[in-house]
C-alpha cells in the first residue's frame, strides 16, 4: 500500500477542519469539529441520524458555511463558498440521493456544468472516462440512460463524474443505504482502488460493520461533536471485532468528563399500581421513507419511566405517533386507565390526558409565525376559556400566556413574538408547557433535549423527572443512551420497528442496552 | 391588530418597547407598499410615452372618470361589490393556504343561476324573498362546483392550483352552454337570459345609481377578516395554511377543514356573480365573461389578506378598471392597459419585497 511508504509531505491534510461550528436555528448541529483528511485514507465519519455528519458534509461541498472555526485546503485557511468553489479546489461529492438526470444520457449528465457557450466536448470526454474507468476497473456505459441504470452503477457514474472533474477528495454521503450486499461490496473495493491512487475519501455511513471493513480512519460523531477518532495505526493493529466493540463505545459508551452524567435516580414505583398505558400488539404498516411497526407491547405503570433506546430512524417517531394518533395502526390495543383509546383522534386522546411532545419543534409542534401566546394553545383551540362561542378571549389567552411564561421560564421578548425567533430551548420549554398542563396523564417525549445546550438538556430533563414524580406515566424516546440510563426505571430497545428486549435500569444497563441496539442478544 | 397585553406585571414590561417598534413597522409597511405603486405608474408612464400616449393625460382621464366625476365615482362603488364577494372569498382560501384560482367559473355559474331563478323566483313570491333564494342557490351551486377540486386536495393531495384553474375553464364554458340552451330567453335574438325588470333588483343606495350590493359587499368582507381573525374557526384555518403538519399534529381535521374551505371560497364567488346580477346587470348574455376573479387575486396579494387593505385595494382596482376604460378610449390605448399596469405594480412589489428581504439578512448578518 503506498499510504505505508509515502513522505511526510504527502501526507499533510488536503483538507483539514479546525474547530468548526455550525448553528441552525435552536439547534447546534456541530460544535467545534477538527478533522483531517489525507491522502490515501477512506476516512470513514460514523454517527447517527442527527449526529451532525450531513451539515459536515455541507461545509465541505460548499452547501453551507461555518459559523465559527475554519476550513484549511492545503494548510490554506479556505472559505468554500459554493459548490462550484468546492469543485474548483478539488472536493467532488456523491450524495446520498441521487444526483444524476435520469432523462439523460450518461454522457449527457457528465457534460452538464460546462460553459454555455461552449460545445460539449464529447470525444474528449469519452478519451477521459476510458482512461479513468480502465484504471479503475470499472465499465461505464456512455450511452445508456440513467433511468436504465442500476443503483449501483448509478453510483459509479457520480464517481466517475467526480473523478472527471479532477477531484481530489471524494465525499462518499451514506452511499451504501441503497446498494445491494454486492454492490456495497463492489463499491469498497472501488474505495480502495480509488485511495490507492492516491485519493482521499471521506465516507460518511451509520453501519458499524462498513465502516470497519472499508476505512482506514475512522472519526465518531454525537450529538453534533466528535467524540472519537481512531487513527489509522491504531485501526490495523485491531481486528474488526475489536474496532467495532471501541466504536460502540464511543457512540454509546459514558465519557469520563460527560457534565450531563448524572447518577441513576432512585426511584420508588409501585409495582402493584394498576398501569396508566396499556399498549399491545400494535402494529403499524410500512410507508414508503419510514419503517413499520410490528407487535409493540409494554406497561406503564403511575410514576415510572418506560425509556425507548434505538438507532434513530428504526420506528421511533412512528410509535409515538400511533400512540398519539397521528398515525393510524393496523392492529393492536392502546388503553389509558384501562380504557381503549385506539379508535381515538387526536383530540379526543388529548382529552383524556394522553399528551405527546414531538421531536419536530418547528416542523410539527409549533407554528413559527404564530406569536408565542397562541402556540400555547394549538392543541386547545376553541376551547373554554380561551375561546368563548368560538370567539377569542385574548385577555384570558395572554393571562394565562403571561403564567405559562413565568412557570416555564420562557425567555422571549414578548408574547407576540413569533414562536420561530425564540431559541430551542425556549421552543421546547413553551412545549412542555403545553404539553404538562393540567389533564395529562400519560406523557411521551420523543428526543426532548435533542439539539438543546446543556442548561437546556438539564432543564428539561428535570421536568421529565418532575412529570413521573407527580404520578404520571412518561414514555421517554431517546436516542441518547446516557439520558436514558439516567433517568429511566426501564429501558425497551426498538430495532426494525419492533422491540427487541426490555431492560430493568441496573448496574449492567448499559451493556445490555448497547448490545441489543447492534443486534446482539443482551 | 397589536394585542393588548394582560395587565400582569411580567407581560407589561416584556412589552415595553413593542409600541415604538409596531408604529416604525407600519410606517415601513406603507413605504413597502405605497413606494412600489408609485414606482410601477412610473414605469407604466414610461411604457404609455414609448407607445405615443401622454402618461399624465392618460392618469388625468383614469381619475377623472373613475374618481372624480359624480357618474363615475358611482360606477367604481357599483362595481366594488361583486370584487370585495371575491376578494373575501380568496382571503379565506388564501389565509387557509389553499390556493382557489377557479373565481372565474365560480363566479359565472353563481351568475348564471342567479340570472335564471331570480326572474322565475319574483313571479311566484316576494320580491325580498326571491332574491335571498337567489343568492342561496347561486352560491350553493358555485359550492358545488368546487367539490372536485376540494375532495381531490383533501384526500389525495392534488393540488389545488391545477385543479381550479382546470375546472374555471369548465365552469366557464359551461355557464355559457347554460346561457345558449337552458335558460335563454325565447323573447330576445341574442342568446342572453330573461331580464330581471329593474325594480326587482337589489335597492340602489339612496338617489345614486351605487348598488346597495356594496353595503353586502363591505359587510361580508369585515366579517370574513373578522372570522378569520378573532374566532376559533380562523385560527384553526390559518393553522393549515401555515403548517399543515402542526395542524395534524394538534389534532386539527384537516379534510374537513380543507373541504369547507373550498366550500366558502367557492360559496362567496357564487354570491359575487349573483351580487352583479341581481343588483347591476339584470341577466347574462351568452360568452359574458368580466374575468373579475383573476383581477381580484393581485388586489388580495397587495392587502396581505388583510380584509380592511383588501378593501382599499379592490377600491383602486376599480377606479383603475372604470377610469382605464374611458381613458382606454379617449387615447386610443387598449383596454387592457389596466391589467398591464396592475401586473407592473405586482412585479415592483415582489422585487422591493425581495430587496428588504436581502437587506434584512445582510443587516443581520
Amino acid at each position: 500500500m503506498s499510504s505505508q511508504s509515502s513522505s511526510s509531505v504527502e501526507k499533510r491534510d488536503i483538507v483539514a477542519l479546525e474547530g468548526v461550528t455550525k448553528r441552525f436555528p435552536g439547534i447546534v448541529a456541530n460544535d467545534s469539529i477538527n478533522l483531517s483528511i489525507r491522502p490515501g485514507e477512506v476516512h470513514v465519519l460514523l454517527g447517527e441520524n442527527g449526529a451532525g455528519k450531513s451539515t459536515l458534509i455541507g461545509m465541505l461541498s460548499g452547501l453551507q458555511q461555518p459559523d465559527e472555526g475554519r476550513i484549511l485546503v492545503d494548510g490554506r485557511p479556505t472559505p468554500i463558498t459554493s459548490p462550484r468553489h468546492a469543485l474548483a479546489l478539488g472536493i467532488g461529492t456523491v450524495f446520498q440521493h441521487m444526483m444524476l438526470v435520469p432523462t439523460l444520457t450518461v454522457a449527457e449528465n457528465l457534460l452538464l456544468g460546462g460553459s454555455w457557450w461552449q460545445r460539449p466536448r464529447t470525444e474528449e470526454l469519452e478519451a477521459r472516462v476510458a482512461e479513468i474507468t480502465s484504471s479503475l476497473g470499472i465499465t461505464v456505459k456512455l450511452h445508456a440512460k440513467v433511468s436504465e441504470l442500476s443503483l449501483g452503477e448509478q453510483q459509479q457514474v457520480e464517481i466517475v463524474r467526480a473523478m472527471v472533474r479532477n477531484s481530489r477528495l471524494l465525499i462518499l454521503d451514506e452511499s451504501t443505504s441503497m446498494l445491494t450486499p454486492k454492490g456495497i461490496e463492489e463499491l469498497g473495493a472501488l474505495m480502495r482502488r480509488l485511495v490507492e491512487k492516491g485519493l482521499a475519501i471521506v465516507f460518511i455511513t451509520h453501519k458499524l460493520k462498513e465502516a470497519a471493513a472499508f476505512g482506514d480512519r475512522i472519526s465518531v460523531l454525537k450529538l453534533g461533536r466528535k467524540v472519537g477518532e481512531i487513527p489509522p495505526e491504531r485501526f490495523r493493529a485491531l481486528g474488526e471485532q475489536e474496532i467495532i466493540s471501541e466504536i460502540v463505545e464511543l457512540m454509546f459508551g459514558k465519557q469520563k468528563d460527560d457534565p450531563e452524567a448524572a447518577e441513576r435516580p432512585i426511584r420508588t414505583v409501585q409495582a402493584q399500581a394498576a398501569p396508566l398505558l396499556q399498549v399491545a400488539d400494535l402494529a403499524v404498516a410500512a410507508t414508503d421513507n419510514a419503517p413499520g411497526l410490528s407487535s409493540i407491547s409494554f406497561d406503564i405503570r403511575p410514576g415510572e419511566i418506560l425509556g425507548i433506546a434505538g438507532i434513530d430512524g428504526n420506528g421511533q417517531k412512528q410509535l409515538a405517533e400511533a400512540l398519539a394518533g397521528q398515525r393510524t395502526a393496523t392492529s393492536g390495543s392502546v388503553r389509558l386507565e384501562g380504557a381503549p383509546i385506539e379508535g381515538l383522534s387526536v383530540g379526543e386522546r388529548r382529552q383524556r390526558g394522553l399528551r405527546y411532545l414531538t421531536d419536530d419543534r418547528l416542523g410539527e409542534g409549533t407554528v413559527g409565525t404564530f406569536p408565542v401566546s397562541i402556540n400555547f394553545f394549538l392543541k386547545q383551540v376553541g376551547a373554554a376559556p380561551f375561546w368563548r362561542g368560538g370567539v377569542e378571549q385574548r385577555a384570558e389567552i395572554d393571562r394565562r400566556a403571561a403564567e405559562l411564561v413565568r412557570e416555564y421560564d420562557v425567555r422571549t421578548p414578548s408574547l407576540k413574538t413569533p414562536v420561530a425567533r425564540l431559541s430551542g430551548g425556549n421552543i421546547q420549554k413553551v412545549l412542555l408547557a403545553r404539553e404538562l398542563a393540567e389533564g395529562a396523564k400519560v406523557v411521551i417525549f420523543n428526543k426532548p433535549t435533542y439539539g438543546l445546550d446543556l442548561a437546556n438538556t438539564l432543564a428539561s430533563r428535570q421536568r421529565i423527572r418532575d412529570t413521573a414524580a407527580r404520578g404520571l406515566a412518561v414514555l421517554l424516546i431517546s436516542t441518547d443512551l446516557e439520558e436514558l440510563l439516567s433517568m429511566c426505571d426501564r429501558i425497551a430497545v426498538i430495532a426494525n420497528g419492533a422491540l427487541v428486549g426490555t431492560v430493568a435500569n441496573a448496574d449492567d444497563a448499559r451493556t445490555k442496552v448497547g448490545r441489543l441496539m447492534i443486534g446482539l442478544a443482551a | 391588530m397589536s394585542i393588548d397585553t394582560a395587565p400582569s406585571a411580567s407581560a407589561t414590561a416584556l412589552d415595553a418597547t413593542s409600541g415604538a417598534a409596531t408604529r416604525r413597522d407600519i410606517l415601513h409597511r406603507l413605504l413597502m407598499t405605497i413606494g412600489p405603486i408609485l414606482a410601477a405608474l412610473v414605469i407604466a408612464g414610461c411604457i404609455l410615452l414609448a407607445v405615443g400616449v401622454d402618461p399624465l393625460a392618460y392618469y388625468g382621464y383614469v381619475l377623472e372618470k373613475g374618481l372624480f366625476s359624480p357618474l363615475g365615482i358611482q360606477q367604481t362603488l357599483t362595481r366594488m361589490a361583486p370584487l370585495l364577494f371575491l376578494a373575501a372569498g380568496l382571503i379565506v382560501a388564501f389565509r387557509a393556504g389553499m390556493w382557489n384560482l377557479g373565481g372565474d367559473g365560480q363566479f359565472l355559474l353563481g351568475a348564471v343561476t342567479a340570472a335564471a331563478s331570480a326572474p322565475v323566483f319574483v313571479e311566484i313570491m316576494p320580491a325580498w324573498l326571491a332574491l335571498i333564494c337567489s343568492f342561496l342557490i347561486a352560491m350553493v351551486v358555485a359550492m358545488v362546483w368546487s367539490l372536485v377540486p376540494a375532495l381531490l386536495r383533501a384526500y389525495q393531495g392534488v393540488n389545488e392550483i391545477i385543479t381550479t384553474l382546470m375546472m374555471t375553464f369548465l365552469g366557464t364554458s359551461f355557464a355559457n352552454v347554460l346561457v345558449k340552451l337552458a335558460f335563454r330567453d325565447p323573447s330576445t335574438t341574442v342568446p342572453q337570459t330573461r331580464t330581471l325588470p329593474v325594480e326587482d333588483r337589489l335597492p340602489r343606495l339612496f338617489d345614486t345609481t351605487i348598488t346597495s350590493g356594496l353595503v353586502l359587499g363591505l359587510a361580508t368582507i369585515i366579517i370574513v377578516h373578522l372570522v378569520m381573525t378573532r374566532t376559533a374557526f380562523g385560527l384553526k384555518l390559518r393553522i393549515v395554511g401555515a403548517n399543515p403538519r402542526a395542524a395534524v399534529h394538534a389534532g386539527l381535521g384537516v379534510p374537513g377543514l380543507t373541504i369547507a374551505v373550498f366550500a366558502i371560497s367557492a360559496g362567496l364567488a357564487g354570491l359575487a356573480g349573483a351580487v352583479d346580477i341581481i343588483g347591476v346587470q339584470g341577466n347574462v348574455r351568452a360568452d359574458w365573461n368580466p374575468a373579475y376573479g383573476l383581477a381580484v387575486i393581485p388586489a388580495v396579494f397587495l392587502a396581505r389578506m388583510n380584509g380592511f387593505a383588501a378593501i382599499g385595494f379592490v377600491f383602486l382596482l376599480s377606479v383603475l378598471s372604470i377610469g382605464g376604460e374611458s381613458a382606454a378610449r379617449r387615447l386610443g390605448v387598449p383596454n387592457h392597459f389596466t391589467l398591464v399596469l396592475v401586473s407592473i405594480v405586482l412585479i415592483v412589489l415582489a422585487l422591493a419585497e425581495y430587496v428588504d428581504h436581502r437587506f434584512n439578512q445582510s443587516r443581520k448578518a
